[in-house]
């Protein structure tokens, strides 16, 4: 199983499942983050955490501990 | 008769501009009750008739975070007669997202299609006509910035309020889902008098708790609703909430299609080009340490700093006082009042407007940096860091400010999201030292250590660490338990910061120190003038013939394992609660000199002989950390907004300083073989107790957010 987790700059990939639960699926949910949606991933900050994503044409900025729970091909 | 219109829509929407727009400068900012979620509504701008309450700018309206709790108990409990969602059409998927819950309310609905120009200059182009007839309420283009199109969106409002007709709730989901629904729907008819049936339907179907438990059902209904529930889960492979948030994107992503024409494939507009070079591995550091040298110069060192200095020593110093004092001399009024008015009151508004221009300039620089789009940046970048120890990248802002003075840090707090962020921030920015601690830094370095150069950095080492283990610590407390908010944060595009927005900001939040901070401030200050002016039988004395050095004795005691149980000091401390420079002044007096120089080197030489090295840096360490001045107490009370945690607040700032100071004095004399007490052994388990805290697992309570969001529906 991969992850946004592991991906790279420049990278686009398709969500599979959101894993975990609770408040933070949810946010990621409602933010736009849901199945078969594309995500290019733009860049990660400059210390390493967190990374920002292109999501239904917007940035949005996801810790990698909840960049984690989203399985992605 | 009056009208309600709410004001709905994701951050960053151009809500607060629209909302300026429509009720012009009659506006009411206040929070929400028992929150510090800011609240703020205003009246139509001609026509009084029209109440516009501004939501906080939501994503969605889940059980989970307070803003979004908030909006949905104003819309279901208090039922506005419109709501007006304002929409960002340059990122039109996920803030018709909102509109698909918003509609389900059963109340009238307008669309506010905001944005438009930055859509046009793209080259896209949106169909308005098409997007009304999908969602079946008005849907109006608007340019908040322009005020284009504000009167016919304020026209179609006031329409669908008198009209009454609530949005026809789409169905937007499909198939089993949609069935699994109707079936909720008819078992809530059968059973419960409600009018907006959809709407519980599909929280019945989330099994949103917060809205099931107002809704008494009988077993076999809400059985019922279970077992529909759980089949469609397993139909479907997924839970019941994750299934209604696709499905509401799935719907918005399909029917767009024909709604919005994208002209360009090529995604990097101007804002990315900005934010490659700003928020880029290299020089994203550089970039942000300029940006917060400038505020810094900006508010405390340059401008603000003058300014205040100015209202500080000029105008209440000398003009002001001077003036009133010739005027009630000429009047010949009795001493006692005369000294009420120029050292109490006089002094008192002194003491709040004299931070006034300070934090004028200071909120100036944080709305720009906020409305320009940077401040989410700097959440970005600086994250890393500060979650480690439960605070949030955006606190940098208020520990720097408040390296000038405490009460902008803590004023700037504001721009925090997360409400246990925000409180732990306006806990731990005082214990940086402040300009005003520097005079007590000054003279217990030239008093005891002969002015060595470390004392000056080790204070300030101590405020980082206090702020360290602070936020390491209390983390693990129930009150701040819980995860931390999810860093799930919108990076919303750059744009040029609009003068008119930045000013009015500026001017609520100043206006709002000035009327919260500036009561307590008031009180605060009259109350040590009469304590440290008069003795017990109210006759007029000198400081230290007055309650104050009563106070002192009776609780000097209580400083004593401290190693400095010398009234003198502990008369010296309290004066500090009024402005920390006081302290030195007070020791001045206390000593027996009329004035001394702001590092008082006029009685080092008495200090020393009184004080051993080792009770003068215990002393230095609890006047850095213990309860600030009462104007950053009363700037905590504003930001806190309860006494509560105002208390929880001083309460810990002042143990910590007190277990920080015992255990610098009690194991540092044990360890110097100045003498064991059993004080030693108190401080060897405090120092015990907190690297305990710092080690252990961090509280678990199974969903605080969902908690507090429980609690505060329950109200």
């Amino acid at each position: 199983m991969q992850t946004l987790k592991e991906m790279k700059p420049g990278d686009t990939v398709h969500v599979v499942k959101l894993h975990g639960q609770g408040p933070t699926r949810r946010r990621i949910m409602d933010m736009g983050i849901t199945k078969g949606t594309e995500l290019f991933v733009r860049k990660v900050a400059p210390l390493g955490d967190p990374i920002e994503v292109n999501v239904r044409g917007y940035e949005l900025s996801v810790h990698k501990s909840d960049a984690e729970m989203i399985e992605v091909i | 008769m009056s009208i309600v219109i709410a004001l709905a829509g994701n951050p960053n929407s151009g809500k607060t501009t629209l909302f300026n727009d429509l009720t012009g400068s009659s506006q009411y900012v206040g929070n929400w009750p028992g929150v510090t979620v800011e609240k703020k509504e205003g009246r139509l701008k001609g026509n009084k008739e029209v109440v516009v309450q501004d939501l906080p700018g939501i994503y969605s309206l889940s059980p989970y975070t307070l803003e979004e709790v908030v909006s949905r108990n104003y819309l279901i409990n208090e039922r506005p007669d419109a709501i007006i969602n304002i929409v960002d059409a340059s990122n039109l998927e996920r803030n018709l997202y909102l509109t698909t819950q918003l509609m389900e309310l059963g109340l009238p609905v307008v669309v506010a299609l905001n944005m438009m120009d930055v859509v046009e200059k793209s080259g896209d182009t949106i169909n308005a006509a098409k997007l009304s007839a999908l969602l079946g309420c008005p849907v109006i283009e608007v340019s908040a910035v322009k005020g284009r199109g504000v009167k016919e969106l304020v026209q179609a409002a006031i329409e669908a309020a008198q009209s009454k007709t609530a949005c026809e709730p789409r169905h937007l989901f499909e198939g089993k889902v949609e069935e699994s629904i109707d079936q909720i729907e008819a078992i809530l008819r059968d059973n419960t008098p409600l009018s907006n049936l959809r709407w519980h339907a599909v929280k019945f179907f989330e099994r949103d708790q917060s809205v099931a438990e107002n809704v008494p059902l009988p077993n076999e209904a809400a059985a019922r609703i279970e077992s529909l529930i759980t089949a469609c889960e397993d139909a479907l492979d997924d839970d019941s909430e994750s299934i209604v948030t696709n499905e509401r994107y799935t719907y918005i992503t399909k029917h767009i299609k024909g709604i919005l024409n994208k002209k360009s494939s090529s995604n990097i507009t101007t804002s990315d080009k900005i934010d490659s070079i700003v928020t880029n591995r290299v020089l994203a550091l550089p970039i942000f340490a300029a940006v917060m040298f400038v505020v810094y110069y900006l508010s405390i060192s340059s401008i603000g700093g003058m300014m205040t200095d100015w209202v500080n020593d000029a105008l209440f110093g000398e003009f002001v006082p001077g003036y009133a004092e010739a005027a009630l001399e000429s009047l010949g009024t009795a001493e006692w009042l005369n000294a009420l008015i120029l050292d109490g009151i006089i002094g008192g508004v002194g003491a709040v407007l004299g931070f006034l221009p300070q934090m004028l300039v200071l909120f100036l620089c944080l709305a720009i940096l906020e409305d320009s789009g940077y401040m989410a940046r700097i959440a970005f970048i600086m994250d890393r860091i500060f979650r480690k120890f439960g605070l949030s990248g955006k606190s940098f802002i208020p520990i720097l400010i408040g390296t000038g003075c405490g009460v902008p840090g803590i004023m700037a707090s504001r721009t925090i999201e997360s409400e246990n962020d925000r409180r732990m921030t306006v806990i731990t920015t005082t214990f940086i030292p402040c300009g005003a601690k520097l005079p007590i830094i000054a003279l217990i370095a030239g008093a005891i250590f002969d002015e060595a150069v470390w004392v000056g950095p080790v204070s300030y080492f101590i405020g980082v660490a206090a702020i360290i283990l602070s936020g390491v610590m209390l983390k693990k407390t129930r009150f701040f338990a819980g995860d931390p908010a999810p860093f799930v944060m919108e990076l919303p595009a750059y744009h040029m910061p609009r003068l008119k927005g930045v000013l009015l900001s500026t001017y609520e939040r100043g206006s709002a120190f000035v009327k919260k901070a500036g009561t307590i401030i008031l009180l605060a200050c009259a109350l040590i003038w009469f304590l440290s002016s008069f003795n017990g039988s109210f006759e007029m004395v000198d400081a230290e013939e007055s309650l104050l050095a009563s106070i002192g004795n009776l609780v000097a005691p209580l400083f004593a394992p401290l190693g400095w149980g010398n009234w003198k000091a502990a008369v010296a401390t309290f004066t500090g609660l009024v402005a920390k420079e006081n302290v030195v002044g007070t020791f001045g007096i206390l000593y027996g000199m009329e004035e001394v120089a702001e590092d008082g080197v006029e009685i080092w030489s008495t200090l020393r002989a009184d004080y051993t090295p080792l009770a003068a840096f215990s002393f230095l360490v609890f006047n850095l950390l213990c309860a600030p001045c009462f104007a950053a107490i009363g700037a905590i009370r504003r930001e806190m907004v309860t006494a509560k945690w105002t208390f929880i607040a001083i309460a810990y700032q002042t143990s910590l300083a007190y277990v920080a100071a015992l255990i610098i004095y009690q194991l540092g004399l044990a360890f110097t073989g100045g003498g064991f007490t059993p004080w030693a052994v108190i401080a060897a388990i405090l120092l015990a107790f907190i690297i305990y805290m710092l080690l252990k697992a961090p509280y678990d309570p199974s969903n605080l957010k969902g908690r507090q969001a429980k609690e505060l529906c329950q109200h």
